[in-house]
């Protein structure tokens, strides 16, 4: 059976030979990086920024338990129903029992990567009940039967044409290349969606302690109308969403439009604050807020990757990353690509089975420079590295690395041994060593010379 | 000052040219270079792979081997940052630990040396040539050197430095990494040195050797007529060109 690591090496070897599809990514970003380029030099000083954001939630994550109670007290004050729940399976019960109880014959969703990582639509689906994506992107990657690319921009990979065709298969309308039609076509379809969904079920991008309730960032309007318009809500977050003061949003929101998307503020930041009261027109009859664990705790008992926890989920490590670029989002086979991915995937789905994502780095570093919230991502991926050779051995590795050690540690045998290397590497070439030969496959290696450094410096003191 | 050397292992072995440019410069600024040929590979490959025991053990050796230099210079932004930088890291809390952290603030990477220890920028090089920078990782995140060695070229009479938007992408080298995923980093290079190629460029300078093998090692394979050159080769040439 293909495993996650053999299932990566020959998604990635394949994407990363198509480069016309790496192009395309490339030149998706291209506006990506002016704009935020643009907006990061409104900031007086963004390095002071990110020093903000980073404690905004480090205060919170580094104090969770008790932050979290009082969000938790200030929510229900308000009227809100929180549900815990300690991992995915769990959580999917927990809304799946809320679905059924509001005898619910029609679901609509918002942009939300936590319910991707809890493989909720297939479970809602699975239970009878039938769900749509509100977001754009989101309802583009439904109809593909096809998980987001980037979790911001969930379909990116896309080229308008494909979209085109999509819906007219799926929905029967016109083809045509205008974004602005196409955006027209989903939002008509929609629009009835969420007149006749009993339930709308959001994500959550901060918890607000301090006032008890959540903020939604999305640029489409869609997510207001999933939380208002049908007669139960249903929010789904992790636990380390939550923020200590709805001052810090002052920092976050900004911050998380301008390093994720390129823009100055997102088009829509909405705070919810419990379900419709007596009196009151609009919202939801019902407004529940299932809290989900999934190892967040194991990475807060983490004090090496605990900042993790900060990640606000902007997608500006991705589109930076030299890897994300190259091999394109589904080659990761996570719920959250690109470096955040390789780091917490290990943390949310086992070490054993996903640390090739932390070798599949050449550590350069664009993420960690790149991160609103200073993430140390490239020396998670180092730790992680060094955590794998713990629990899953690597013989090859162990006598590689134990064998060059032997060498490294006698000068003359080291000596000896590039000696030998120089003189034989005529014949080596040819032959399918491990390492040499896979370099040797796509590059060259310089002429080589006759003489080390270290014979040459010889010589040169002997004349 | 006194300059003890710190040629890595495949400048060594591959580009002992490299480390040749190297002392030559350092000479021609005045320095008293210095070579212990007791020195082999600073671990970086086993502490990359995780090997982080075995990696520990070719630290505590280059503390050994460096241990009487007044400074160390090197001409390799990534191994630099792997004594500088990492191994403080990898020896916290062992009784190696101070002497890591002396050997920390005694190594410096060449360009960094030259500028901010010798505060020289015209190290008397002249040379009509046309060159492209490429930022190696780890000399511009991990040490945070930008704009050192582009002082040092500026200076450089007749050279003409074009910069381009991909100067600070990875070139895909990433050590192991470069054989363990070598479509990945393949894809990686053709980005980068492409993009440099087309500058128009007589060379691609780094101050990282390693980078240079990635990037050449791809230019000669594509059959690019653009060369790798490492700055102390430039500085080198320059030198003789005067």
């Amino acid at each position: 059976m293909l495993n996650s690591k053999s299932i990566f090496i020959k998604e990635s070897t394949l994407t990363s030979a198509d480069g016309d599809q790496r192009q395309f990514i490339r030149t998706a970003l291209g506006g990506y990086y002016k704009n935020r380029d643009i907006y990061q030099a409104r900031y007086r000083n963004w390095e002071l920024a990110r020093d903000a954001a980073s404690l905004a939630k480090w205060s919170a994550v580094n104090n969770l338990a008790e932050v979290l109670e009082k969000f938790v007290a200030k929510f229900e004050s308000n009227g809100g129903k929180v549900h815990w729940a300690r991992d995915a399976a769990e959580a999917r019960k927990i809304i799946l029992d809320l679905v059924a109880k509001a005898n619910a014959t029609a679901v609509i969703k918002s942009k939300c990567m936590t319910t991707e990582e809890i493989h909720l639509n297939d479970a809602l689906e699975k239970a009878g009940f039938g769900v749509v994506e509100s977001d754009l992107g989101e309802f583009i990657q439904q109809l593909r039967g096809e998980a987001p690319y980037h979790f911001v921009f969930p379909c990116m990979h896309l080229k308008r044409e494909a979209i085109s065709e999509l819906f007219t298969k799926h929905l029967g309308t016109a083809p045509t290349d205008s974004p602005e039609e196409l955006t027209m076509i989903a939002r008509k379809h929609l629009r009835k969606l969420y007149i006749t969904a009993d339930v709308g079920i959001t994500g959550a991008n901060f918890l607000v302690a301090d006032t008890g309730q959540i903020s939604i960032t999305e640029n489409e309007g869609n997510a207001r109308l999933t939380a208002a318009m049908p007669r139960v809500h249903i929010a789904l977050s992790g636990i380390e969403k939550v923020i200590n003061t709805i001052d810090d949003l002052t920092v976050l929101l900004p911050m998380l439009a301008t390093a994720g998307a390129g823009q100055p503020m997102t088009c829509y930041n909405t705070l919810y604050a419990g379900p419709k009261k007596p009196g009151e027109l609009d919202g939801p009859e019902e407004f529940h807020l299932v809290l989900l664990d999934n190892a967040r705790t194991q990475i807060l008992a983490d004090p090496e990757q605990r900042d993790s926890l900060h990640c606000i989920r902007c997608g500006a490590c991705l589109n930076v990353c030299p890897i994300f670029k190259n091999i394109g989002g589904h080659a990761y086979g996570t719920t959250y690509q690109g470096p955040i991915g390789s780091v917490i995937t290990p943390h949310l789905r086992g070490l054993k089975d996903w640390n090739h994502l932390s070798g599949a780095s050449s550590l350069c570093g664009a993420c960690t420079d790149a991160c609103p919230v200073r993430i140390d991502l490239h020396h998670h991926l180092l730790q992680n590295r060094r955590n794998a050779v713990k629990v899953v051995p690597n013989l090859f590795d162990r006598v590689f690395h134990g064998t060059f050690n032997f060498v490294i540690q006698r000068p003359a045998l080291f000596s000896l041994g590039g000696k030998v290397f120089r003189k034989t590497f005529g014949l080596l070439k040819h032959l399918p060593l491990p390492y040499l030969g896979t370099w040797l496959k796509s590059r060259d290696l310089p002429a080589i010379p006759p003489k080390s450094f270290r014979e040459a410096w010889k010589d040169s003191k002997n004349v | 000052m006194r300059v003890s050397l710190f040629i890595p292992c495949f400048i060594d072995q591959l580009t002992p040219q490299v480390g040749l440019a190297t002392a030559k410069v350092l000479k021609k600024l005045g320095q008293e270079v210095e070579f212990n040929s007791s020195q082999t590979c600073c671990g970086q490959p086993s502490y990359n792979s995780g090997q982080w025991e075995i990696a520990k053990e070719g630290a505590i050796r280059s503390l050994e081997v460096f241990k009487d230099a007044e400074v160390v210079v090197g001409p390799s932004g990534s191994c630099v940052a792997m004594m500088k930088k990492f191994y403080p890291e990898l020896l916290h809390g062992t009784k190696y630990e101070a002497e890591a952290k002396r050997l920390s603030q005694r190594t410096f990477e060449f360009s960094d040396f030259i500028v901010s220890q010798l505060k020289i920028t015209d190290v008397g090089a002249t040379l009509h040539k046309k060159v492209t920078y490429h930022d190696g990782c780890h000399a511009l995140r991990e040490l945070r050197l930008k704009e050192e060695p582009r002082k040092l070229l500026r200076a450089v009479k007749g050279l003409e430095l074009i910069e381009t938007e991909e100067a600070e992408s990875c070139c895909g080298f990433g050590g192991l990494f470069a054989v363990k995923f070598p479509m990945i980093s393949t894809a990686m290079v053709e980005v980068k040195a492409g993009a440099l190629a087309r500058t128009g460029a007589d060379y691609i300078v780094s101050s990282d050797p390693s980078c240079l093998l990635q990037i050449g090692g791809w230019l000669s394979r594509e059959g690019k007529v653009i060369r790798p050159l490492h700055i102390a080769e430039l500085l080198a040439m320059g030198i003789d060109h005067a």
